[in-house]
């Protein structure tokens, strides 16, 4: 395919177009994304991840930068969120990478969530996958703003990073599940800005928790040493102050990764859900394409009349055959 | 071409007046586009960059400051060494009527400038951009 075979040898063009055809699953997305599988594999995948206006792309400029000066070549995939109404979508987070232009060694790319909810669009992990291919050393992708549950990174970065700025709730926010408990680098942005030092020990607290062993849990009586504690560094983004600080804890990440084994198991993880999810959405698709919109319509009818109920429904439509 | 329209919006130059290109940006993205933001004070070389990276089918310039005549030039020279001929280019702003004829006869496929209804404009950009 001469998409693929161009943006191998490092033509950004057909490295945009392909990205294109990837996002948009076009007719020849499956073969290309299968010719450049075995070129994958390489990139360290570095999920940045925190509410509206934390500081997300800003940091994720500074780190480009810094790893830029230390000649490694950047990724960067920016996850925006589509409109549910229109589908259209305001990608704004180049605003804040302006620093990276004229760099050969940055290829930026901005998606629009289209309908995904877990903070990444469907094709991310897929445009992610191309970057690696064509050989950047290191990915960073931006997800949209996260609340609480938008946890999806986690399962195609090999290091979370998520960023938290200070005034944003009290400790039971911080113990609520999900987006802490994806962090392997926690990032208190705005340091600058008062509450900064209260929001770290607050953190503080709750990543030390997360460390204990579950009460009357079976993981033993001890927490190993070869478990990961997240660290909480402060920067302020704006002026490039602690980002080499998070750069190394990354840096420090990977190599823990790499050493305890972690990296290949979370590479099983991440791939065996990536199979369920593809697999899925294939079976949901033929079926549909089997069953037809008419008869889909004709069962919602019939469960709006209350004639049926949905399962009652699902279970008809999926053993086929039988018609409302 | 995609199946979602993806279009930049850029400042070129110095002037730093972006109301005109957030309002657009934002008319765009209710239209159902996907708008590329970049903000101010782009050089022709960053925006065709970014359009470039993010393989888009238009870029639209937002000039207010009288540069019209030398920015809209060197942004289209620049996107068609870049291999980007086929992008079209929109300008909004001010643009003196008699500015339009020269710039109609570099490629802008489209002027629009203070006042103009933003639902107008949004479907000319669509009809411009889908029409094979």
């Amino acid at each position: 395919m001469e998409l693929v075979t161009k943006a191998l040898v490092g033509n950004r063009y057909a490295l945009a177009r392909l990205i294109s055809l990837v996002e948009d699953n076009g007719a020849d997305a499956r073969a290309a994304l299968a010719t450049l599988y075995p070129h994958t594999g390489q990139a360290h995948i570095v999920g940045v991840t925190g509410a509206p206006g934390t500081g997300k792309s800003t940091l994720v400029n500074e780190l480009a930068k810094a790893l830029r000066a230390q000649g490694t070549t950047v990724g960067v995939v920016a996850v925006d969120p589509s409109s549910p109404f229109t589908g259209g979508a305001l990608l704004g987070d180049r605003v804040r990478m302006r620093d990276l232009a004229g760099d050969p060694g940055v290829f930026i790319r901005s998606m629009a969530s289209r309908g995904s909810l877990g903070g990444l669009a469907r094709a991310t992990s897929d445009v992610v996958r191309v970057l690696d291919a064509v050989g950047f050393t290191v990915v960073l992708v931006e997800t949209v703003g996260a609340g609480q549950a938008e946890v999806d990174v986690a399962r195609i970065a090999h290091t979370t990073v998520v960023v938290e700025a200070p005034g944003r709730g009290d400790e039971v926010q911080a113990l609520k599940a999900g987006l802490l408990e994806i962090a392997d680098v926690l990032v208190v942005n705005k340091a600058d800005q008062p509450g900064a030092a209260q929001a770290a020990r607050m953190l503080e607290m709750v990543i030390n928790q997360n460390a204990l062993p579950p009460v009357g849990g079976d993981r033993g009586g001890e927490a190993s040493d070869n478990v990961w504690r997240p660290p909480i560094l402060k920067t302020i983004a704006l002026d490039g102050t602690g980002v080499p600080e998070v750069l190394e804890a990354v840096a420090a990440h990977r190599d823990y990764l790499r050493t305890s084994g972690t990296w290949a198991e979370r590479e099983q993880a991440r791939i065996e859900t990536e199979l369920r999810n593809v697999l899925q959405q294939e079976l949901l698709d033929r079926l549909l394409a089997r069953v037809g919109e008419e008869q889909i319509q004709a069962w919602v009818e019939r469960i709006a009349a209350r004639e049926v109920d949905v399962y009652t429904a699902v279970e008809a439509i999926s053993s086929t055959e039988k018609r409302p | 071409m995609s199946e979602r329209l993806r279009i930049l919006i850029a400042k070129p130059g110095l002037d730093g007046h972006d109301r005109g290109a957030k309002v657009v940006a934002r008319a765009l993205r209710d239209a159902g586009m996907e708008v590329i933001y970049t903000g101010l004070r782009q050089t022709p070389e960053m925006i065709v960059e970014a359009a470039l990276q993010e393989d888009v089918d238009a870029v639209g310039l937002s000039i207010l400051s009288g540069a019209h005549m030398t920015l809209v030039p060197r942004v289209i020279k620049v996107l068609r060494e870049a291999g980007l001929g086929h992008v079209k280019v929109f300008v909004g702003g001010i643009v003196p009527d008699e500015d339009v004829p020269a710039l109609k006869k570099l490629g802008v496929a489209g002027i629009f400038g203070p006042g103009t209804n933003t639902q107008v404009m949004s479907d000319f950009i669509r009809q411009q951009l889908t029409e094979v």
